[in-house]
């Protein structure tokens, strides 16, 4: 990297302490401004004996809110100004104390959720003061991230291993977290469960990835093929009972079918049109399955789903009349998390065939034709490079993934309804494509974890959970416009050496 | 080239019937392409030659662009005929197939005024992309080659190295890897024509490639389309303001004013016959060019009579 010798003379001028506070100050009259109406008073339901309605009033939040951003924007003005290792090493220290406090509650506080989101702002200070501090003079953080993207790209071959090991040894590390922590070994159920809904949606990401970041397509709706998925396998397995990995393909199948007769009309549409109306389609999925009662079970949904077996050996305490159970067959004691366990190996397997897949495509003419796609349709064209079907199979292959993930999800509840499958969930898969950086798989990882587990994490702060996961959106977006780790590396190279750029 | 062609040449006659040069390659008969009331394109027939450089020159709006556009299938023309000959004897008319086809099987290719790269994909895999027909083929539609069966592997080594062939052609191996959007816009331009050779096609089609060029890039890209021409055998069909290209290499001229064929002959014919002078300079009679303009069409101030 091209760090700057002679240029990088830190020219220190001093602090402009008078046009820092005015600034702190002036940001800390905003807050009042804004917290006093919004937070200061509280509607009860009780009222005065007159009739009129009850006020609480909450001055001592209005009061923290206010002085944590005047301290919170001086902290940041300071670092602005080249004030960084002290403002670091405060915002960190105040950030040990209050989460110390947060967890040991040594000193009572009257609200935790203000609490937390203190925690969050001194966190941020202390990110961005040692991010400033450390960074090389003159480079933006953006840029500093982006070497750092290419630098992930480029000890792939030693990252990849390493999370995937990681992966493999997640539910035995929890195990083993347990066992340090003064407890026996045993599996934690819930966290296992986490993983296994994280794997989820990094699976869903991964398959969305396919359609927006390779192919470039803006797909608002791609839960409809993770609902075609997740019923394909109910109705098949409930009337026909068969087993899931018989209706695994299956639902893969019929997924990237729908994707296909969706997608012939929609793919004349360019950009925001092809946008809103693959949005569409999603909610006519969506209604169809709420609608038509008689084969979908209608918004009751359609319950009894088989659990899935290990290959035939269900998980179950007492297997019915000539079965084996999976605890009989290796001989253990019957216990709940095996299920869980196996589930998530299952979605492990799922999300990495995804990946694999995906980073196989890359290398093959269909996946270079669809980045060329993405790039510019009309040279496409001129090369001899057929649109409509190069497209069509981007969008059926993704589906086909959304389905697998959609028969894992049934197998998973052992009940669908449409309520699983509403915009949101489509709109928080495409928030992980794009926050992780459109193509970047692992940045698709990273931003599953920002997405899925923080909001889970800090399911604590209750209502306010959105709110934060919102603010951190936002400030993501402001900082990484791109998404965290965009960076794509050639899929083949002529000169080892690496090039330039 | 003999350039002995009758001087009574009407826009409404077919070229076909006076063509004595070398075989036809492309045979453009009576084009007309009309956007609601306009008529952009209207009854222009020509003919392009085997292993020529031919021309297509007109002052802005004459519908040069638009010629290219029905010729490569982004437009289908109003009314008539485009068909081309191989030199192998297959024979394709243009304007019944779709704009992929006809780069895919009549093995047109072009390239475009504005360009159009894939800025984010290296130079080296802008060339593989050209190459996605022959390849998709080896790696039998994807499904073999994403278990890794069959000669997808050396069919992707072929296309390197037909990919480096080209890059050393163009003067590019160096930036190989380089983003295509990064390079300066001379390699860009140099870029698309390699891209579009890759595609080894029959016809090149290029729109204004010396636009934004300085005159000694000009001149290299003079030299390459005269090695396009004598070494790969292309026909080139060539849209071009700048009057070294068009007067320096091509064999063959053809003018079009308003959307309609006003001259057509080899380029000495062409830049002394009065009606392009007229409709380059208005219809103003003079007999003596202002200096700049004859500099511009490249005739010496005595010129007339060559």
């Amino acid at each position: 990297m091209a760090t700057a010798t002679a240029a990088s003379v830190p020219v220190t001028r001093p602090v402009n302490w008078i046009g820092v506070l005015k600034d702190a100050v002036i940001i800390g009259l905003v807050t009042l401004a804004l917290a006093l109406p919004m937070v200061g008073f509280e509607t009860t339901s009780s009222t005065t004996e007159r009739g009129w309605p009850l006020l609480n009033t909450r001055f001592a939040d209005v009061a923290a809110a206010v002085i944590a951003v005047f301290l919170g924007r001086l902290a940041l003005n300071l670092v602005r100004e080249g004030v960084r290792a002290p403002v670091a090493f405060m915002a960190w220290a105040v950030f040990a104390l209050l989460l110390a406090n947060l967890i040991t509650e040594t000193v009572p506080v009257w609200n935790e959720a203000v609490e937390t989101l203190l925690v969050i702002g001194a966190f941020v200070v202390g990110f961005v003061a040692t991010w400033r501090w450390l960074s090389p003079e003159g480079t933006t953080s953006s840029e500093v991230m982006d070497d750092v993207a290419a630098g992930l790209q480029r000890w792939n071959r030693v990252i990849a291993p390493i999370g995937l090991l990681l992966a493999l040894a997640f539910p035995w590390l929890t195990g083993l977290y347990a066992l340090a922590t003064g407890g026996e070994f045993a599996i934690s159920r819930n966290a296992v469960d986490l993983g296994v809904l994280l794997l989820t949606y990094v699976m869903l990401g991964w398959g969305l990835n396919i359609i927006v970041g390779l192919a470039g397509l803006l797909d608002l709706g791609y839960v409809a093929f993770y609902a075609v998925g997740a019923y394909s396998y109910a109705l098949l397995a409930l009337n026909f009972g068969w087993g899931f990995w018989a209706c695994l393909p299956l639902a893969g199948v019929l997924a990237a079918l729908a994707g296909i007769v969706l997608g012939f009309p929609v793919l004349r549409l360019h950009g925001d049109y092809f946008a809103i109306v693959t949005l569409g389609f999603g909610e006519i999925i969506r209604v169809v399955l709420t609608n038509w009662s008689s084969f979908t079970g209608g918004p009751n949904g359609l319950s009894g789903i088989p659990r899935p077996t290990f290959f035939g050996f269900p998980f179950e305490r007492n297997p019915a009349e000539g079965e084996t159970a999976f605890h009989q067959l290796f001989g253990l004691e019957f216990e709940g998390v095996h299920r869980v366990v196996f589930l998530y190996y299952l979605i492990l397997l799922l999300a990495l065939i995804t990946n694999l897949f995906t980073m196989r495509i890359r290398r093959l003419p269909l996946g270079r034709a669809w980045e060329a796609l993405r790039e510019d349709e009309i040279a496409c064209r001129s090369l001899g490079i057929n649109p409509r079907n190069t497209k069509l199979t981007a969008f059926a292959v993704a589906a086909m993934f959304g389905g697998f993930a959609g028969s894992f999800f049934a197998t998973r509840q052992g009940f669908v309804s449409p309520e699983s499958f509403t915009f949101i969930e489509s709109a928080l898969i495409l928030a992980i494509v794009v926050l992780g950086g459109m193509g970047s798989q692992l940045g698709i990882v990273l931003a599953a974890v920002l997405v899925i587990l923080l909001p889970e994490w800090f399911r604590e702060l209750d209502q306010y959970r959105m709110l934060a996961f919102g603010v951190g959106m936002v400030l993501i977006m402001v900082w990484r416009p791109r998404g965290l780790l965009a960076h794509r590396a050639p899929t083949l190279r002529l000169n080892s050496a690496g090039g330039g750029r | 080239m003999s350039g002995d062609l009758p001087a009574e040449r009407g826009p409404t006659d077919p070229a076909a019937a006076t063509w004595d040069r070398v075989p036809p390659l492309l045979t453009v008969e009576h084009l007309t392409m009309r956007f609601g009331g306009l008529t952009a394109v209207d009854d222009v027939s020509f003919i392009a030659g085997q292993r020529e450089i031919t021309a297509i020159i007109g002052p802005n709006g004459a519908g040069k662009t638009t010629v290219f556009n029905c010729l490569t299938g982004f437009y289908r023309p109003t009314a008539g005929r485009l068909s081309l000959e191989r030199g192998d004897g297959t024979h394709y008319l243009l304007e019944r197939m779709e704009g992929f086809r006809i780069a895919r099987e009549a093995r047109v290719a072009r390239t475009f005024q504005n360009i159009r790269l894939f800025p984010q994909m290296s130079v080296l895999e802008n060339l593989i992309v050209a190459q996605h027909n022959k390849l998709m083929l080896a790696s039998g539609y994807t499904v073999l080659g994403l278990f890794g069966i069959g000669g997808y592997r050396e069919a992707e080594r072929a296309a390197v190295e037909k990919a480096k062939f080209w890059l050393d052609r163009v003067g590019l191996t160096a930036r190989a890897d380089w983003d295509a959007g990064n390079l300066p816009y001379g390699d860009q331009r140099r870029l698309e024509i390699a891209r579009a050779m890759c595609t080894e096609p029959a016809l090149l089609c290029m729109d204004e490639p010396a636009a934004g060029l300085n005159p000694r890039e000009s001149l290299e890209l003079n030299q390459l389309l005269l090695s396009i021409r004598d070494d790969d055998g292309v026909g080139v069909l060539l849209i071009e303001h700048d009057m070294s290209v068009v007067m320096g290499i091509s064999d063959h001229v053809i003018v079009l004013d308003y959307g309609r064929k006003i001259a057509d002959g080899t380029p000495v014919e062409v830049r002394n016959d009065p009606t392009v002078i007229r409709a380059y300079l208005g219809e103003e009679e003079s007999d003596e060019l202002p200096p700049e303009v004859a500099a511009y069409l490249g005739i010496a101030p005595d010129a007339g009579t060559q």
